[in-house]
């Protein structure tokens, strides 16, 4: 655990240190203030609510996370540090995980400079805010099953466009799993419950409850699970490649 | 003394390939071991299935005791690694690096501070300690991959081409601070500059083809040399008396003679298995009157002997 928190905050540090994070941050806030504004119509809809911020949010994170987890492992391969760090007297999970919690950290960093949106409807109106808590929660999980996508891709490859590119891919399919252009495709001929599973593996349907403000102990493990096991699929990523 | 480093049976293979055959050597405290053989021989892939980076194939590495494959945590710990070319982040600056290095190898939190400066002194890095290390020169990165490996005091260092890029001071002061460790630990390197085997290592090893092909004392592997026990001296013109004398020595195998702008002649006696000829060479100039300047017993050449070895390896390995 002592390892991956050292990890986590060399990441940390280096975001910072390179123009990553303030190029990520400008970007995302600004991008997520013009399409709550001219996608969600925050004033025109005249409610005092945050919906139309977090309602664009997983198509906007779609292209961000992969821009932010690409790097994670890609560049590690690319530059060779990646011998120098597995030759520290630390496990591959440690690894992992250290670099995969310095990201979401980030990403809920950038999440939490939205606030401004927070005040305004505030000072405009009486939003719930029980609903806008857990919205940021459910956009910050969101970030979190993003990142472990992106970064389990990302060590797939030395190339961080390609690692952006098919990290964008995978999400996108999860994003879409519960949309009818998908599910018509496995409808003709696959059982039920093969339609369902699929179904259930969308990020937009367990997303939509938690901005709804209903915190379902479901969604919550939908989300655990899939970091979980993207991370998983990471460790052994890293320690196959390794042995090649 | 203790064997810090045991390495049995180590294979590496990549599909059809077999990068490292079998190769097996003990590290005793105190000792350098030279890892030596031409590009591609198979060093860095043994020292990566040393350092633990890479999985072997087959055999057995022990490190203080520990199995790499089965304790490596505990292995890495005992362990200071300088990989090949020397990767490090470069967005941080050697200070920053270092700390994390400390913190990751956990040590006593009270000591950092202390020991990452005196590292950083030992190498000679303390005047760039704050600047980025992506900025730095190859010489000072080095230094800056060096300072993370001793970091921790570790009982067994492993460099892979540790004075690659360096010049000729930077090399002699990387020489001796390997020659200043020597004592505590168990250090290999790998190198291919033969003159460094002299300098710091008490051992050689010589790889060609995946394989150990000579193993001993930079002297022993010297005495290998045609040039072993050669004698060279020079006289002021050609003397065709004393070449026939020469050649007719029993020990000596064949002279080469070279002649400068000055009609100078400088003459080399090459002896038969390596026996001392230097006797016999004196006597014939006595005889034949001749008075020699600069007369000269070689102890060998390295890079002559390493160039045989490898050499009849790789044409095994090309099938000639």
């Amino acid at each position: 655990m002592g390892t991956s928190l050292a990890i986590c905050l060399r990441e940390l540090k280096s975001y910072f240190t390179t123009p990553l994070a303030y190029v990520f941050i400008v970007i995302f806030v600004a991008m997520n203030g013009a399409t709550a504004f001219f996608f969600g119509a925050l004033f025109d809809r005249g409610q005092a609510d945050m919906t139309s911020l977090f309602s664009m949010l997983p198509w906007l994170f779609l292209f961000l996370i992969p821009a932010l987890a690409m790097r994670l492992w890609a560049e590690e391969r690319k530059s060779g540090t990646l011998e120098f760090l597995m030759t520290l007297p630390i496990t591959t999970f440690s690894a992992v995980f250290g670099k995969f919690l310095a990201a979401w950290i980030f990403a809920g960093f950038a999440l939490l400079l939205t606030f401004p949106v927070w005040i305004t409807v505030n000072w405009l109106g009486n939003p719930d805010n029980g609903i806008i808590i857990a919205s940021y929660l459910g956009g910050f999980l969101l970030a979190g099953s993003y990142l472990a996508i992106g970064s389990f891709v990302s060590a797939l490859t030395k190339n961080q466009v390609i690692a952006f590119v098919i990290g964008s891919a995978v999400i996108f399919l999860f994003l879409m799993s519960s949309l009818d252009i998908v599910l018509a495709v496995f409808r003709g001929w696959a059982p039920v419950f093969v339609v369902e599973i699929i179904q259930s593996l969308s990020f937009l349907v367990h997303y939509e409850s938690i901005v709804r403000g209903v915190i379902d102990i479901r969604d919550l493990i939908f989300y655990v699970s899939i970091i979980g096991i993207f991370l998983f699929a990471n460790v052994v990523v890293v320690d196959q490649k390794r042995g090649a | 003394m203790s064997a810090l480093l045991e390495v049995n049976g180590l294979t590496k293979q990549f599909g059809d390939f077999t990068a490292v055959d079998g190769i097996e050597f003990t590290v005793r405290k105190g000792e350098v071991l030279g890892f030596l053989g031409p590009n591609g021989a198979g060093k860095t892939t043994a020292m990566r299935m040393v350092t633990g980076y890479l999985p072997p194939t087959a055999g057995d590495i022990t490190i203080a005791g520990f199995d790499v494959e089965k304790h490596p945590i505990e292995v890495k710990r005992r362990v200071g690694y300088l990989p090949e070319g020397a990767p490090l982040y470069e967005d941080m600056t050697p200070l920053e690096l270092l700390g994390f290095v400390a913190n990751v190898r956990e040590i006593y939190r009270p000591d950092r501070k202390r020991v990452i400066l005196e590292t950083a002194e030992r190498v000679n890095i303390q005047h760039v300690i704050n600047q980025t290390i992506g900025t730095l020169s190859k010489g000072y990165k080095r230094r800056v991959g060096i300072a993370q490996a001793i970091l921790h005091d570790p009982d067994v260092l492993i460099l892979d081409e540790p004075t690659d890029g360096l010049d000729p001071n930077q090399k002699h002061e990387v020489r001796n601070l390997i020659n200043e460790m020597a004592p505590t630990k168990s250090i290999v390197i790998s190198t291919h500059i033969l003159e460094e085997v002299d300098v710091v290592c008490s051992r050689a090893i010589v790889i060609a083809g995946g394989r150990i092909v000579a193993n001993g004392t930079p002297q022993e592997l010297e005495s290998k040399s045609r040039f072993h026990n050669a004698v060279r001296f020079r006289i002021s013109g050609k003397s065709s008396d004393l070449e026939t004398t020469l050649t007719a020595l029993p020990n000596v195998a064949e002279i080469n003679v070279s002649l400068d702008e000055h009609k100078r002649a400088t003459i080399t006696a090459f002896p038969i298995e390596g026996v001392s000829i230097i006797n016999d060479v004196n006597s014939c100039l006595r005889d034949t009157g001749i008075i020699a300047e600069e007369i000269h017993v070689e102890r060998g050449h390295l890079d002559d002997v390493f160039r045989n070895i490898t050499k009849d390896t790789q044409d095994k390995i090309n099938g000639n």
